[in-house]
């Protein structure tokens, strides 16, 4: 095996470490741009649509501030909550995950009362585009909340079984990126719903 | 580390043969063969059901044939077959003709030249050629297949409803698709379709996510991103450009559903309807387009660039020579991945798209013939001088060459904005997009199942049975797709149930009855490829453990490579995968899993450079051994 040309020890160059990332975050990453881009292209038709013309003014219904503000808070405490498990603080773990979990609750609530609001302004689903880009919006992002709630209430359960902590941090940081992820996700609709109206 | 003993017993495939039927025989038929995590397993369920769609698709193409060559044709005798689609008289139902010409584009872009190429190779060779045990995440991979069976049995299912299947196009423009008044494939057909497309979405962008994550994160050592195999590189940009457009297309579907379902008006303004006017107000259909050809065009490299990568990968290894420009390679697949995304409005020229917008898509068109040159180009310098090994998936390859050239040329014109008011859904587009997108995947993935069917099944096809399908094919395709630019040119629309009724077109009858027979001849001859694939299956020669002579890693895996590909460590990576006839060598392959220091004879100056430097570094990586596995 050994080439007469090469000295009487065998050499090998080692082979280099290639780059690597942890793979369920990195395709949770994936995920949140396969995300992304549903919404990116909903919001590029809303503009394309509005261009157009023929679009039905009306207010915006004052509950999505309070609803922001809820989801803003609920990424503070998501903080906290990861904070907490960083220092193997088990108790205010459990506190932190369970008032982000209800925050989040208490949002899909304001979502729905803003709903009220716009039937009440007389802006339904049906009808003109506008108002039902509003519906879609808000439907689409809520969907996606639920699932980040579930996810919230899965690492939740591991928390009680002493599976998260500071040793063991993947699940609460995946889950702490989806939800600040879907928190930064609705400003940028309120604030695209605000400007472009 | 890795000595070279290590390094070498994966030639001798029988010395760990023994040991890997073990590992093979583990788990029931269920979890073996259905609901497997197994990558290799997943890509044969994929190729599997993509062989079967194909067929079924093709089948759809030959009845819509009969219908164009043979207008006046008595088609009493396909009734037992289609049922009440025959009309007393012996015609084909008009509705049903449109159902056709819709589910034969719906499965052959979306079921089986995205699921059946991309799906069979990106889950095959990802994990075998980075040295990888398996994909990221084996049981979402497992997901994305059943999801895609579960939109694969709606999809067949649609085509057995009362009403028809989906029959607005593939493309299924609103306000037709969106109004069950409009055309009876409107109504639960259409449906049926965006379910099933909905499920499609879900099992790609998962099969994605999967596929972007492996290749990223589980590459073995030394894989370094300018040492993979082309194959890997346009598998990489396919599923990054499906992770991109698919939501989209979920989002213009999503509308889609919500203007058929529920009564909004995204896509509908205006609409009269057998003189009734719809309550819809305010919608914009072209609102629809611009979201179905952002994902659409982007569509068509998802379908196209496995092929390419196959193509390299194939060429490379029977032309005995290192693939001409592989830098140039990777970029090209990278400049086609970004140009994707903005050319999507060449498809809507005629649309009352604004001139000066669409000057600027002609613009950023025209640019992809660049990219795409630059791979022509280096296919054929690669196969220039080269000692070139004629095997069927040799042949496909360059038959893939052939047509892409043929397909692209004809795109140059269709991207010209002034040019394409006279072609827009004329044959012209059937024949261009039929040469340069199905007719090139296909043959990629027929080079791909011959190339590397000895690794899926253990055992070799029949080479004879190959040429003459390859024959068959290739000759078939021309002979079906070249005669459509003439009466493309002519004027002759697409999607049209009959022509006999237009004087102008009347002088074309005989060539659509050539084309139709073509068509029936080429499709026919699929079956030599069936027959081969599934007796080779079970009768095939064995397979020797790496029939081609080929550098890739996934031929230094046993025959039959258990769960985990390799029985023992995973191979490392010296060199990139393209050292054919490299001067002085001893042979004229060196597998990218052979270090530097063994083939000192061989060696370019600077990779002996690469084992002194090692040599020096040699005293402190001992110590820690970082990279040991």
């Amino acid at each position: 095996m050994a080439q007469p040309k090469v000295e009487s020890i065998q050499w090998i160059e080692e082979p280099k470490q290639t780059l690597s990332m942890h793979p369920k975050k990195f395709a949770l990453w994936l995920f949140i741009v396969s995300v992304v881009m549903i919404f990116a292209g909903m919001t590029s038709a809303y503009i394309v649509r509005q261009s157009e013309g023929n679009w039905l003014e009306f207010d915006m219904p004052q509950m999505l501030w309070y609803s922001s503000g809820i989801i803003l808070l609920s990424s503070i405490t998501m903080h906290w909550a990861y904070a907490a498990a960083k220092k193997d603080n088990l108790s205010s773990l459990k506190l932190a995950m369970s008032v982000t979990a209800l925050l989040g609750v208490a949002f899909l609530i304001a979502q729905f009362e803003a709903w009220k609001e716009l039937v009440n302004m007389s802006v339904y689903f049906v009808g003109n585009p506008a108002g039902s880009f509003m519906y879609v919006f808000t439907g689409l992002h809520g969907i996606h909340l639920i699932s980040g709630v579930v996810f919230l209430l899965v690492v939740l359960i591991n928390v009680f079984r002493y599976r998260v902590h500071a040793k063991s941090m993947d699940q609460i940081e995946m889950c702490a990126t989806y939800w600040h992820f879907l928190d930064g996700l609705w400003i940028y609709l309120f604030l695209f719903l605000q400007l472009n109206h | 580390m890795a000595t070279t003993q290590d390094q070498t017993y994966h030639e001798e495939g029988t010395l760990t043969h023994d040991m890997h039927e073990e590992e093979h025989h583990h788990g029931n038929f269920i979890t073996t063969y259905i609901f497997s995590t197994d990558h290799k397993m997943i890509s044969k369920q994929y190729l599997l059901t993509g062989i079967i769609w194909a067929f079924i698709g093709g089948l759809l193409s030959i009845l819509f044939r009969l219908q164009l060559g043979f207008p006046e044709m008595d088609m009493t005798f396909l009734k037992p077959l289609l049922g009440k689609w025959i009309t007393d008289t012996g015609t084909l139902d008009p509705n049903f003709y449109l159902a056709l010409v819709t589910m034969h584009g719906t499965i052959m872009v979306f079921f089986v030249l995205t699921a059946g190429l991309s799906g069979t190779f990106s889950n095959f060779l990802i994990p075998l050629q980075i040295g990888a045990r398996d994909m990221a995440s084996p049981f979402l991979n497992m997901l994305s297949y059943w999801f895609f069976f579960l939109a694969s049995v709606i999809m067949f299912a649609s085509l057995f409803l009362e009403s028809g299947p989906a029959a607005g196009g593939w493309v299924i423009y609103p306000p037709l698709s969106a109004l069950p008044q409009a055309i009876p494939g409107s109504e639960s057909g259409m449906t049926f379709w965006l379910v099933s497309m909905a499920l499609f979405i879900a099992s790609q962008l998962m099969a994605g996510i999967n596929y972007i994550t492996t290749v990223i994160n589980m590459r073995t050592l030394g894989m370094s991103f300018s040492r993979l195999p082309l194959t890997i590189w346009a598998l990489f940009l396919t599923a990054v450009i499906g992770l991109l457009s698919f939501p989209v297309l979920f989002a213009a579907a999503l509308l889609l559903i919500f203007d058929r379902s529920f009564g909004t008006s995204f896509y509908l303004s205006e609409i009269y309807i057998n003189g009734e006017a719809l309550p819809n107000i305010g919608g914009s259909p072209i609102l629809f387009q611009h979201l179905f050809w952002f994902l659409g065009h982007p569509e068509v490299y998802i379908v196209l660039l496995p092929a390419l990568g196959i193509t390299s990968e194939i060429i490379a290894t029977n032309s005995r020579k290192p693939i001409f420009g592989y830098r140039a390679m990777v970029g090209s697949l990278l400049g086609i991945t970004i140009l994707s995304f903005v050319v999507w409005a060449h498809h809507m020229f005629v649309s009352g798209l604004n001139p000066f917008l669409g000057s600027i898509f002609m613009f950023l068109t025209l640019i992809i013939a660049v990219p795409s040159a630059v791979k022509v180009f280096n296919y054929l310098t690669t196969l220039w001088k080269g000692n070139i090994v004629f095997t069927p998936a040799m042949l496909f390859s360059i038959g893939l060459v052939s047509v892409f050239i043929s397909g692209g040329i004809t795109g140059i014109f269709l991207g010209n904005s002034a040019i394409d008011i006279q072609l827009h859904d004329t044959y012209f587009v059937v024949a261009h997009f039929h040469l340069v997108m199905g007719s090139a995947s296909f043959f990629g993935l027929m080079a791909g199942v011959y190339h590397w069917f000895p690794k899926m099944f253990g055992r070799m096809m029949d080479k004879q049975l190959g040429y003459i399908h390859f024959w068959a094919t290739f000759i078939g395709v021309y002979a079906v797709f070249f005669p459509m630019h003439y009466i493309g040119i002519d004027g002759f629309p697409r999607r049209y149930y009959s022509f006999s009724t237009f004087d102008s077109f009347n002088t074309f009858a005989d060539l659509n009855m050539y084309i139709s027979i073509a068509a029936i001849i080429t499709f026919t001859a699929q079956a030599i490829f069936a027959f081969n694939f599934f007796y080779s299956m079970f009768r095939g020669r064995l397979a020797p453990a790496n029939p081609w002579k080929s550098n890739t890693l996934e031929w230094t895996t046993p025959r039959h490579p258990g769960h985990g590909n390799w029985p023992g460590e995973i191979p490392s990576v010296y060199r990139w995968p393209y050292d054919y006839s490299k001067p002085h060598a001893k042979d004229d392959f060196i597998p990218q899993h052979i270090p530097f220091s063994e083939t000192p004879e061989s060696n370019l100056p600077h990779e002996n450079n690469l084992i002194g430097i090692e040599q020096e570094g040699e005293e402190t990586s001992k110590v820690d051994e970082p990279n040991a596995k």
